[in-house]
């Protein structure tokens, strides 16, 4: 009975990792709306929103019931303190410019991607199922991202620059990707979750492959931000909480 | 109170629109897995499995409260949807009809079959002129199943479904 809950508790915070980086990357993409510097990348850039915002419904709507305690996908994502969120700090890295969105968003698509399809094959047939579903719609994020890495980085000498400045200011976020903590592990050896190795060399040998047909070096990384599994986070999580929750937490349970 | 059977449900469901296309029917759009009809009379209980199309798409909501609309107006109240992820839905579901309803509303269908993981759209159709000669202009549109594409020979821009 014990070991039962236990793995439920796992696959809550798994759960919740996954939800949480959708909606709060989903959230800052549609800062863009109306404001991207096209209007084909405005609908893009929605789009892909979107998408991640339906995935953090599945997501954390399959939490809430491993969690057991009848809380609902809305509930999780509305009433929930900024210690309480298990995201990334890469997608709560602010927009910047377009470069740095784009960069963002590259290296958040190859790490979504290969982690999704490990999913997609593991033993939860639940989270399979979910990850098998939005994987489709990843794949073409990252074609996306990567066709606009590669435009701008070997575009003019000013586009170039920008992402190289980009890249500076997305690496420190990487080394998190790849932080396998307890939960990771007992979700490894549980065939649940990809192996952690796998998934690091992976990335840096399709990330690497893009850069070098961009003309982009990926810079040296002297600190890191982690910790956002724990719910260690930077300041700018509480900027967009506030923003996200504040109808739910001004007007408790208003629906229309 | 006549027999309700599974094809009549299946029928008053052809008359379900796509609210993002409406010239679809949700049949044509390969989204329904399985019609159960249980009891009669008075006692009948009618389940309909679908498999939604993308994550994000609001029209997944709409489809729900039209069925339940659509089997209630027939008479039959006691009405369960239920959602279906696996095996993910995808665009080669879509009917012969399905595709030739896109083309009459100016849509140029899947040019592809998805399950290759990321297909080539080497061969999408004009749906004005036929022609084959077409280009891209923007790889999202205006729903998430849409890209926006031109042909080259008649010049028009038409909408493309996007093989998923
Ligand atoms: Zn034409």
């Amino acid at each position: 009975m014990n070991k039962i809950l236990e793995v439920d508790q796992t696959r809550f915070e798994l759960l919740l990792r996954l939800g949480d980086n959708a909606l709060i990357l989903g959230h800052r993409l549609s800062e863009w709306s109306a404001d991207a510097p096209a209007l084909e990348e405005d609908i893009a850039l929605t789009n892909v929103a979107l998408d991640l915002i339906g995935h953090a419904r599945l997501w954390l709507a399959a939490a809430g019931q491993a969690e057991g305690q009848g809380r609902s996908e809305d509930d999780l994502a509305y009433l929930r303190d900024v210690r309480d969120w298990r995201n990334l700090h890469l997608v709560e890295l602010p927009n910047g410019d377009f470069a740095r969105t784009m960069v963002r968003q590259f290296f958040f698509d190859s790490y979504h991607l290969l982690l999704l399809e490990g999913l997609a094959c593991g033993r939860d047939t639940e989270i399979a199922g979910i990850a098998g579903k939005v994987v489709k719609e990843v794949r073409y994020h990252l074609r996306h991202s990567s066709n606009w890495v590669i435009r701008l980085g070997d575009g003019t000498e000013e586009s170039h620059a920008r992402m190289q400045q980009a890249l500076d200011d997305c690496a420190p976020c990487v080394p998190e990707l790849f932080e396998a903590d307890q939960i990771y592990l007992d979700l490894e050896s549980l065939s649940i979750v990809p192996e952690i190795h796998l998934l690091k060399s992976e990335w840096e040998h399709q990330v690497s492959g893009v850069l070098a047909e961009a003309t982009l070096q990926m810079p040296e990384i002297l600190s890191a931000h982690t910790g956002g599994r724990q719910g260690l986070h930077s300041e700018y999580l509480g900027y967009i909480l506030a923003e996200m929750q504040f109808l739910q937490r001004a007007y408790p349970g208003a629906s229309w | 109170m006549p027999m309700t059977t599974q094809a009549q449900v299946l029928e008053l469901l052809d008359s379900v629109a796509d609210p993002e296309i409406p010239t679809l029917s949700i049949n044509d759009l390969g989204i329904i897995r399985d019609v159960e009809v249980h009891g009669t009379g008075q006692d009948i209980h009618v389940v309909i499995t679908i498999t939604p199309t993308y994550s994000g798409c609001p029209a997944t909501s709409v489809i729900e409260a039209d069925i339940r609309d659509v089997i209630g107006r027939a008479g039959i109240q006691n009405v369960s949807v239920k959602n279906r992820l696996q095996p993910a839905w995808t665009t080669d579901w879509i009917t012969d009809r399905g595709r030739q309803r896109l083309l009459e509303a100016g849509i140029s269908p899947p040019a592809c079959c998805a399950s290759h993981p990321l297909p080539d759209d080497t061969d999408v159709v004009c749906p004005y002129c036929q022609s084959h000669n077409t280009q891209v202009l923007s790889r999202f549109g205006s729903a998430p199943c849409k890209a926006l594409w031109r042909c080259s020979d008649c010049l028009e821009p038409f909408d493309y479904f996007k093989p998923h």
